[in-house]
């Protein structure tokens, strides 16, 4: 027996637990010994032991939440008020050396593991975190009253982009920041319009109304980072009349942990990752930075990217290079890419057997990019789907020799395209007509591949209007992956 | 009993729900003014309405249908519709 006069223990038990039952006449042995100097705990049913009179009920777990218990049974001994020394689980001899009890438990078997304590239950970590403190959160805290709808009062405070939200409860917020070892008050940056401070905390609100689940929310923080580089030009992009948003297009290998689509419908609806990742960038902008359309977002027609518009690239073949690779990544860095566009104009070309057909194809519908004769102002992202990829890659070409290619096709005489030419006022400066003119700038076609294995079709994502240095440009964040 | 939530928002905004931006000026603008269907409600809102007319507005006149209940939606979206603004005539 320890002699130290000031040392208490505390045992904690569980009921559901074969090993706690067990060792019941070592507990019982125990308060019979130590007396007053050992309190017994219970996590589930206060009437167990049924031979042991004084228990301390714990299904509130306040007490196993404050000592972190993970396992039961487990002892711990206090000295000088606090925790000098704990055991687990049921090991005979551990259990004799660590009371100086030779004889104790001599008629149970020499080892039980233990079982998991309640306090370790899915999600139970964060509950009590929350209900006993360790996780006091930063930002405002409304009292939304019973009598009010949660899903009516973010709608009417202005939190939604128009769909419901969750409603971000201090339990789902504290679950979400889980998801990060960064800390809740680092700050990631300044959100446009208002250029508010964005919190690693407020990044998690909004994903939580998003419907994010922590596993996503590294990508969020790198979604975040990204929006925020210089060349990508948010702000303006918020602002602009034009269609553009942010397109979200996500590389690496957590795009298959985290159970994103690439696949059939995969610029579409249906997908958790991919709806929520983009929605909760749209949602930080609309409520951290203060870009509400009609406010500062001023877009003519807008695009239903403005919802969400995040989706990840079919990597399975391991010759083509993805997006992320084309900007100088690795195949193992996790990245994403974010690019100014204006929804989806798809391509349909069912004949081409060649990749010189094919590549000519697709420059024709590329031409159309914010208008058949204005060149030069306007990036894009071509998605090529699985069968067109095949074309190529049966031809024998590999990416550089698909943009280069459909970037030589799309070069035109000025004379077509200046303002007048076809009858058409639109169009380049009358002193360009006698040049050949790029459809894109230099860095302004990207090519990533998505899409079901059946259809030969593409799908052309066209960009801002101000593309470019003067405006946006494709930027890429690797996402830092946290074990 | 409560629910807590943590505000999304940039917090540059109070927490509380802003009433909406009040008119400049009564000239030009269209009132609406609602009876609630209570006695002599109209008589008040009579005068009310002289007052308005007077300072430049224009002035719309509706009824619920009875002051027991909330205002039916169609009349809730028929005075957001024709009017700037809405004066709820209570007559107790």
């Amino acid at each position: 027996m320890n002699s130290a006069t000031d040392s208490h223990y505390a045992l904690v038990l569980k009921k559901d637990c074969a090993t706690c039952r067990l060792i019941e006449p070592v507990a019982r042995e125990l308060v019979s010994r130590l007396e007053s100097s050992l309190q017994v705990y219970v996590q589930d049913d206060p009437s167990f032991p049924a031979s042991i009179d004084q228990k301390i009920d714990d299904t509130e777990l306040e007490f196993s939440f404050h000592n972190a218990i993970e396992v039961v049974p487990t002892l711990i001994r206090f000295s000088d008020g606090a925790e000098s020394a704990r055991v687990f689980g049921w090991d005979k001899k551990q259990w004799q050396d660590f009371l100086q009890l030779a004889d104790l438990g001599s008629e149970l078997p020499d080892f039980r593991p233990g079982c998991g304590s309640k306090s370790q239950d899915p999600g139970m970590e964060e509950m009590l975190a929350v209900k006993y403190g360790g996780a006091s959160r930063a930002a405002r805290q409304l009292e939304i009253a019973d009598s009010e709808d949660l899903m009516e009062a973010c709608y009417e405070r202005g939190w939604t982009d128009g769909l419901p939200v969750v409603p971000p409860t201090p339990l789902r917020v504290t679950r979400m920041l889980a998801g990060t070892n960064r800390p809740a008050d680092e700050i990631i940056g300044n959100i446009p319009p208002d250029y508010a401070p964005c919190s690693i905390e407020k990044a998690a609100i909004n994903a939580v109304m998003a419907g994010c689940k922590p596993e996503y929310f590294p990508v969020v923080l790198a979604t975040v980072q990204g929006a925020l580089q210089e060349p990508f030009c948010m702000h303006g992009l918020l602002c602009t009349t034009y269609f553009a948003s942010p397109v979200l297009i996500v590389d690496g290998p957590v795009t298959q942990r985290i159970g994103m689509n690439s696949g059939i419908n995969a610029l579409g609806q249906g997908n958790r990752a991919n709806a929520s990742i983009g929605r909760t960038l749209q949602l930080i902008i609309q409520n951290v930075g203060g870009g509400r359309p009609g406010g500062i977002d001023r877009a003519t027609l807008g695009n239903p990217g403005k919802y969400s518009f995040c989706f990840a690239e079919d990597e399975s073949d391991d010759d083509w290079p993805s997006l992320a690779m084309d900007r100088g990544y690795q195949r193992d860095d996790s990245v994403v890419n974010l690019f100014a566009g204006s929804g989806i104009q798809p391509v349909m070309d069912q004949q081409s057997r060649n990749p010189e057909s094919l590549a000519r194809s697709l420059a024709a519908s590329l031409r159309t990019v914010s208008h058949a004769k204005v060149f030069m102002a306007t990036d894009a992202l071509l998605v090529l789907s699985p069968e067109h990829r095949r074309v190529f890659r049966e031809g024998g070409w590999n990416k550089n020799q698909v943009k280069s290619a459909i970037f030589d096709a799309l070069r035109t005489p000025g004379e077509e395209i200046v303002r007048g030419a076809g009858g058409i006022a639109e169009g380049l400066p009358q002193q360009l007509k006698d040049k050949t003119i790029n459809k894109f700038r230099e860095d302004g076609l990207h090519i990533a591949s998505a899409g079901g294995k059946a259809g030969l079709f593409s799908a052309i994502i066209a960009g801002w209007v101000a593309s470019g240095e003067k405006g946006s440009q494709l930027v890429s964040q690797p996402i830092e992956i946290e074990s | 009993m409560s629910t807590t939530l943590l505000d999304p928002t940039s917090e540059l905004q109070p927490a509380t729900r802003q009433l909406n931006d009040r008119l400049a000026s009564l000239a030009g603008a269209t009132v609406g003014l609602l009876d609630i269907s209570k006695p002599r409600g109209k008589e008040f809102l009579d005068e009310v309405e002289k007052q308005l007319t007077e300072l430049g507005a224009t002035v719309k006149r509706y009824c619920k249908p009875t002051f027991t209940r909330v205002a039916p939606s169609e009349l809730s979206q028929q005075i957001s519709v024709e009017c700037d603004a809405v004066i709820e005539g209570l007559a107790d």
